[in-house]
C-alpha cells in the first residue's frame, strides 16, 4: 500500500469519525440548552425575547463546534492538501 | 460539486480573477443600493405611503427594536453598520433560492471580510465611546496577567465568527448538492427550505454577535462610574 491509498483511506475515516464525534456531541449539548430554555420559558413567559435571544446566541456558539468539524471534514474530503500533495508528486513523475 | 464559489473563475484578468464569489457579492450589493435608492428617490410623510417605503420602514424598525433589546440606548449610532452587515448577509443567504446564485456567504474570503470589520469595528466604537486609554485599559482587567488571554480571544472570536457563517451556508449549498444526487425528487426541496431558515438564523447570529461584540466594548465604562447594572449584559467570547 502506497502512501497515497495510505492518505486516502486515513483521510476518508477521520473525515467520518470528525462529524461522527463532533455532532453528536453538540446536538447533546445544544438539547440541554434548549430543554432549559423551555423549562424557563414555561416559569417566565414574559422574560420569552430575552431568554429566547440568548438562546439563540448560546446555540450559535455551540453549534460552531459541530460546524468547525463539518468544515474540517469537508477540507478532508474535498481540498487535502496531503491528497494535493502527492497527488502532484505522482503527476509530476 | 465545488465547496467554495472562489473555485469558479468567470474571467481571469492578469493575476486577479474574477470569481463567483466577486460577482455575486457586487450583484447583492447591486440590488441593495439600487433598491434603496429606488425607494428612496421618493419619499413621502404624508397619510398614503409607497409600498417599498413601507417595506424598508418596516424592515428598519425591526432592526432598531433589536438592537434596542441588547443596548438599551444609543441605537441610532449602531444601526449602520449592524443594519449593513445584517442586510448584505440576508440577501445572500436567501437569493440561495435563485437558480445559478451561489451564496458569497459560502467563501470564506467574504465572511472573513465581514469578520474581519467587526474586528475593526469593536476597538473603533470602544475607543470613539471610552477614549484610548480607558480602551487599552480593558484589556487588563480584571488583571494584567489576562493581557495575552484578552488579546486571544479578540483574535479567535473573530474566526470563530468568520467559520460559523461559512459553515453554515457551505454545508446549505453541499446538503441541497448530496440531495441532488441521492433523492432528485422531492427532497432537495425541503432541504432548501431548512437552508433559508439557516440562512436567515445565521444572519441574525452574525450580526447579534456583532452587536454584543461591541456592546460589551463599549459598556464597562458605565459599570465603573456606578451606574444601575445592565440586566441583559452579555460578554461573550465564541
Amino acid at each position: 500500500m502506497d502512501s497515497t491509498e495510505l492518505i486516502g483511506m486515513i483521510s476518508i475515516i477521520m473525515a467520518g469519525a470528525t462529524v461522527g464525534i463532533g455532532a453528536p456531541i453538540t446536538a447533546i449539548g445544544e438539547g440541554w440548552a434548549v430543554s432549559r430554555a423551555m423549562g424557563a420559558l414555561a416559569q417566565q413567559p414574559d422574560a420569552a425575547p430575552v431568554i429566547s435571544r440568548t438562546l439563540f446566541i448560546g446555540l450559535a456558539m455551540t453549534e460552531s463546534s459541530a460546524i468547525y468539524c463539518f468544515v474540517v471534514s469537508m477540507i478532508l474530503i474535498f481540498a487535502n492538501p496531503f491528497w494535493n500533495h502527492f497527488a502532484g508528486l505522482a503527476g509530476a513523475q | 460539486m465545488t465547496i467554495t464559489p472562489d473555485a469558479i473563475v468567470y474571467w481571469q484578468v492578469g493575476p486577479f480573477g474574477i470569481t463567483a464569489t466577486l460577482v455575486f457579492s457586487w450583484v447583492v450589493m447591486a440590488i441593495l443600493v439600487l433598491g434603496s435608492w429606488a425607494v428612496t428617490r421618493k419619499l413621502s410623510i404624508g397619510t398614503s405611503v409607497p409600498r417599498g417605503q413601507l417595506l424598508l420602514e418596516i424592515g428598519l424598525s425591526a432592526i432598531r427594536a433589536q438592537i434596542r433589546d441588547v443596548v438599551q440606548e444609543d441605537t441610532d449610532r449602531y444601526l449602520p453598520f449592524i443594519g449593513t452587515l445584517f442586510l448584505f448577509i440576508v440577501f445572500s443567504n436567501v437569493l440561495v433560492i435563485v437558480p445559478g446564485f451561489r451564496p458569497p456567504t459560502g467563501s470564506i474570503s467574504t465572511t472573513s471580510a465581514l469578520a474581519l470589520c467587526v474586528f475593526v469595528a469593536v476597538p473603533a466604537f470602544g475607543i470613539a465611546s471610552r477614549g484610548l486609554r480607558a480602551y487599552l485599559a480593558s484589556y487588563m482587567a480584571p488583571n494584567p496577567l489576562m493581557l495575552p488571554f484578552n488579546v486571544l480571544g479578540e483574535v479567535t472570536r473573530t474566526i470563530s465568527l468568520s467559520i460559523r457563517l461559512f459553515g453554515n451556508m457551505m454545508s446549505g449549498t453541499m446538503i441541497t448538492a448530496t440531495a441532488l444526487a441521492i433523492a432528485p425528487l422531492f427532497f432537495p426541496i425541503v432541504m432548501n427550505a431548512l437552508g433559508l431558515l439557516i440562512g436567515l438564523i445565521q444572519a441574525y447570529i452574525f450580526s447579534i454577535l456583532a452587536l454584543v461584540f461591541i456592546a460589551s466594548a463599549t459598556r464597562v465604562h458605565e459599570e465603573q462610574s456606578g451606574k444601575a447594572p445592565d440586566t441583559t449584559k452579555e460578554t461573550i467570547h465564541g
